[in-house]
């Protein structure tokens, strides 16, 4: 038996996702060309790009698609950084939340290493909130000197909802970027009501294809590209646009959205299920970041006296797919930044898995989880002791 | 008989091949690379070392042709501990280290496999060239069947305990062949360069990869009998034998070569001399392991030395005691460097191992 609990990293896409791609991907036509054929994937994709702006509470023309989360993520902080640093030289610094995704860590990170960015990492509590007085406290005092601030949406390792409306009111004109990419389509995603500046979303967390994401940035507002050339998108984000991916991201994000509340209840419940059920064999597991407002489907635990790469190859064996949080660039386990971040010991942090639900997960799977979850442990506590 | 074995994946040719064919033995195979350096570099240079970045990819890529499960395990701290630390303090102690044993000694069949056993895995599956045979004495290690390949020696630093749970499914076969083997089983890696000197130093200069790390060490290079000749800076780029780069510059008597016969790391001095100088007959080494019936005690007993990794059997005596080997050489050897590993030979079976402590 099979049984999938990485959702979180990309989930099975939804059937009319499928159909909407592999009807669209027969369609010849550019979106810029001017030509009969040209003008009826223009259309399609404009209609997708509806889709998506109601879905996401924008307007369609705040739409911008790219290739990737990690892309938007990068065309926010940089194209941000640069424009404002731009205009005033004395804006360099970057504010995030301690625990971002790499895919704005790492730009961030290169923005200090090769365009003189300074970094300010807002620390995050216990239960993987944002500190909202010490994130006061940076904007206080570094008010006119801040090029952007970003803080994800949810966090994608511990499930937490970060209070971004609050951030927005405490960053006044400085421009806020929210990392989406796990909350839209799962909880209550509406970028208007939440007054940041961009946010990022991404296709294949909720069931559409891989390779197709959105940046959503506040009209008038213009950051400075990374790519040039054709002009799509604004100016913004040049290259062909990919009709196909884009209208079934639509399809996928509809459906998602059509059926939010009853698959957010269903995981919610499967997600306790799975914790409960866990418990029940190994007592002393923990829950990392178990506080609400949380997604629905992300069970972060820590399995004391084991290590999270021996626990993952082993449930792999028995058919069972985990997630150890991120690797290095040879593919080395390290012990989660999030979880740091949180004040989690290393030791404790290399002894954590993160089990993520979507829409296909069943309780059978959860069971077969919790029938080979004792002899796993078991054997990686002893492959941990013999150190 | 069917076992779960881990396949340790360099992402050399051997390693992948020793994993397939484990796979077609019937084993169940779960490939892993181990990541020995935390900062490794990202491309491999020519046949220099290996744990690049790149050598974790064509490790993955094996694995998946072969249709086996891949994962990396961090070994880079216990690497670091076991080997490249023991190697440094080596050097500073005089002696010349051999860090491949240390690593299958410390990691492959120590860190490794005793993960892998507390894990359900019942053994380690490696590329070496080495046999293990089942022989009246028992399972027994052997000479691997290619002679320029033989790994043996690299390898008996390991006791039977880990031998055990030891596969070298190579050992039968010669390297030409493996390589046409990988072709066949469209293993991308078929003709990678063989990898060669010490893996954690990239730029291949050992002297000036020690030299980064113990700093300058000046002290006085002088003759058997004490006279200052020269002046060194730091003994541990010395080793036993050497005779180029000792720069001299008082010539010896009638021009006769000279060659570094000692080095004495507490007072930092290197002596040199002449070739005879060099010979030695009797080796004594310490921290034995018997990679299968230890011998019986103050019994002298005829086999075959070696000392370095593909250097020739030499014929010899030897007494094993309770904490020490004795070896008398029928013909002495010229050089031989304390740290260096000894290898004892009945014919083609590996008999044990130790360290040289002292030589004469």
């Amino acid at each position: 038996m099979s049984s999938y609990f990485d959702h979180a990293a990309t989930t099975p896409m939804s059937q009319v996702a499928i159909d909407a791609l592999n009807s669209q991907i027969l369609k010849l036509g550019n979106a810029s060309s001017l030509h009969t054929q040209g003008r009826s994937v223009r259309k399609d994709v404009e209609e997708a790009r509806e889709t998506l702006a109601r879905v996401a509470g924008c307007s369609p023309s705040e739409i911008i698609f790219t290739g990737s989360g990690t892309e938007s993520n990068n065309l926010a902080v940089k194209g941000f950084y640069w424009k404002r640093n731009r205009e005033d030289s004395e804006r360099n610094i970057i504010v995030i939340s301690a625990f971002e995704h790499h895919a704005v860590l790492d730009p961030v990170e290169w923005l200090e290493e090769h365009e003189g960015a300074h970094i300010i990492q807002a620390p995050v509590t216990s239960d993987g909130v944002i500190d909202l007085e010490a994130l006061a406290q940076i904007i206080e005092i570094n008010r006119n000197r801040i090029a952007l601030i970003a803080v994800m949406h949810s966090n994608n390792e511990v499930g937490t909802i970060q209070p971004i409306h609050e951030v927005v009111e405490l960053a006044g004109d400085i421009p806020v970027h929210t990392d989406a990419v796990q909350s839209f389509g799962k909880v209550t995603f509406n970028f208007q009501e939440l007054g940041v500046t961009s946010a990022t979303l991404s296709a294949h967390k909720i069931g559409g294809p891989l390779g197709i994401a959105v940046l959503i940035l506040q009209r008038g507002i213009d950051v400075t590209p990374i790519l040039h050339g054709g002009g799509q998108e604004r100016d913004i984000r040049s290259g062909t646009l990919n009709a196909p991916s884009i209208v079934s991201f639509a399809a996928a994000a509809d459906d998602a959205d059509r059926h939010r509340a009853e698959r957010g209840e269903r995981i919610r419940e499967l997600r306790s299920y799975l914790i409960d059920s866990l418990r029940s064999v190994i007592p002393d597991i923990r829950v990392n970041g178990a506080v609400e407002p949380s997604l629905p489907g992300i069970a972060n635990l820590t399995f004391p006296g084991t290590e999270s790469d021996g626990l993952l190859l082993l449930l792999d064996a028995e058919g069972i797919a985990s997630s150890t949080g991120s690797a290095c660039s040879a593919g080395v386990p390290r012990p989660s930044h999030v979880l740091l971040a949180m004040g989690i010991s290393e030791r404790d942090a290399r002894s954590s898995l993160r089990f993520s639900l979507g829409a296909t997960n069943t309780r059978a799977e959860i069971d077969h989880l919790a029938s080979v979850i004792s002899s796993v442990v078991e054997r990686a506590r002893a492959a941990l002791a013999r150190k | 008989m069917s076992v779960r074995v881990i396949a340790a994946m360099s992402g050399g040719v051997d390693s992948a091949v020793a994993a397939a064919r484990a796979v077609e033995q019937g084993h169940e195979v779960v490939g892993v690379h181990l990541a020995l350096s935390s900062n490794p570099q990202k491309y491999r240079s020519g046949a220099r070392g290996c744990c690049t970045i790149e050598d974790s990819h064509d490790a993955r890529r094996a694995a998946d042709v072969i249709g086996i499960p891949f994962y990396i395990w961090d070994m880079a701290e216990e690497f670091h501990d076991g080997v490249v630390e023991n190697f440094l303090s080596e050097y500073a102690a005089g002696r010349t280290p051999n860090p491949c044993l240390r690593c299958n000694e410390k990691i492959k069949f120590a860190a490794v496999l005793e993960r892998a056993r507390a894990l359900g895995f019942d053994a380690v599956v490696t590329g070496h060239y080495a046999q293990m045979r089942e022989t009246d004495l028992g399972r027994t290690m052997h000479r691997a069947e290619d002679p320029l390949k033989d790994q043996s020696y690299v390898l008996a630093v390991l006791n039977k305990e880990q031998l055990d749970g030891a596969l070298f499914p190579l050992g039968d076969t010669h390297k030409e062949e493996v390589r046409k083997e990988a072709k066949r089983r469209g293993l991308y890696v078929a003709n990678k360069p063989d990898s060669h000197d010490i893996c954690f130093v990239p730029s291949g200069n050992n002297a000036s990869w020690l030299h980064d790390r113990l700093g300058t060490q000046a002290g006085p290079i002088v003759d058997e009998s004490g006279n200052k000749l020269g002046e060194h800076q730091g003994a541990y780029t010395y080793t036993i034998g050497q005779r180029r780069g000792l720069n001299l510059t008082i010539p010896a008597d009638g021009g006769v070569p000279r060659y570094v016969l000692k080095i004495e790391p507490v007072s930092n001095t290197v002596v040199v001399g002449s070739k005879e100088s060099l010979a030695v007959s009797s080796i004594t080494g310490e921290n034995s392991i018997w990679c299968g019936p230890k011998p019986v005690e103050e019994l002298p007993l005829r086999g075959f030395a070696q000392i370095r990794a593909h250097g020739q059997p030499l014929p010899c005596t030897y007494i094993v005691s309770a904490d020490h080997i004795s070896v008398e050489l029928d013909d002495p050897l010229l050089g031989l460097a304390t740290g260096q590993g000894l290898v004892i030979y009945d014919e083609d079976r590996v008999v044990g191992s130790a360290t040289v402590s002292a030589t004469a």
